[in-house]
């Protein structure tokens, strides 16, 4: 699977909150970041958790957000960013 | 002996005399649901041949036995030795291969603090953490509020941790939430010119790995 996103693009995590082994953390879903890194297929958690094969393998990405946009009253530096590992099945165009 | 406190009891002193509770032992608690699954899946995949209980207690002493120790030697290499330091950042399991290190099958990247970034890592959905370079995590690394503060309110986190950073400063908080592990290279502290590898590695402990804190000071 190639990945769908490159280094540098624009990237907004779904909104959604199905059951189950889910590795994508709530405080990024909805949230638009950058990608710095394509670290490359792995296999889908959400399906390995079960007992699955998890294939197809997913690329994983590293996205960059900054923390200021994750919450509304963050009290750090405006600087501040947040690295999460998110794969592409999370993440859409903005 | 002499007592001017009343007591409802006789002075008999080591036995019954309870100033402080006990701590329960632990027995006194019941197993968790969590605790009886993995004794039985344990005892079960013995039963069954899939490994030896010899096997077993070897693999839980090598897992113990691992010490931040491995990730100090690489964090002093990388300060000494600048091609080190590129390939560490490149690709962490090989650059420990380099010094006989085991880093074991998970990829570690490694994420350099530098004059305008300090960097700290947190796995707020679970406890994901280097352990083959850094040993087995504390307790507070587990801790819900660690997890959900260090997100939340990073510098908050640090301040407790004595580590207090410039307004200036970019602090950037790495979630460990999928296939890979991560440790922080510190920035090589000044007034180190001329130190060895080893003297350096005493310098950098866990917590400056994690990112939580500094390495220590060499004035210290």
């Amino acid at each position: 699977m190639s990945a769908r996103f490159a280094v540098g693009e624009t990237v907004t995590v779904r909104v959604a909150f199905p059951p189950g082994h889910v590795r994508t953390p709530f405080f990024v879903r909805g949230k638009t970041g950058r990608v710095t890194e394509v670290l490359g297929p792995y296999r889908n958690p959400e399906e390995l958790a079960y007992g699955r094969s998890g294939e197809p393998a997913l690329p994983l990405y590293r996205v960059i957000f900054d923390t200021a946009d994750l919450w509304d009253d963050y009290q750090g530096a405006a600087q501040d960013t947040t690295v999460v590992d998110i794969y592409e099945n999370w993440l859409e165009a903005p | 002996m002499a007592h001017d406190h009343s007591h409802g009891h006789p002075h008999d002193h080591g036995h019954g005399h309870q100033p402080h509770p006990f701590q329960p032992d632990l027995e006194e608690t019941p197993l968790t649901h969590y605790q009886v699954m993995t004794q039985a899946v344990g005892d079960l995949l013995i039963d069954k041949g899939v490994f030896s209980a010899e096997e077993l207690r070897a693999m839980l002493e090598a897992i113990d036995a691992k010490s931040p120790a491995a990730g100090a030697r690489m964090v002093a290499r990388a300060w000494v030795d600048d091609g080190f330091k590129a390939r560490m950042l490149a690709d962490v399991n090989a650059a420990a291969g380099e010094l006989g290190i085991d880093a074991g099958g998970i990829p570690i990247r490694a994420v350099e603090n530098t004059e305008g970034v300090h960097n700290v890592i947190v796995c707020t959905l679970c406890s994901c953490y280097p352990r083959l370079l850094i040993g087995l995590p504390p307790d507070w690394y587990k801790s819900r509020s660690y997890r959900s503060r260090t997100v939340r309110e990073p510098r908050a986190v640090l301040a407790e941790f004595g580590t207090v950073l410039p307004e200036d400063v970019e602090v950037r908080v790495h979630d460990s939430t999928a296939d890979l592990r991560y440790m922080v290279l510190p920035a090589r502290p000044d007034g180190t010119e001329g130190w060895d590898e080893a003297a350096l590695a005493g310098l950098v402990t866990r917590d400056c790995m994690i990112g939580v804190t500094l390495p220590k000071s060499p004035a210290a």
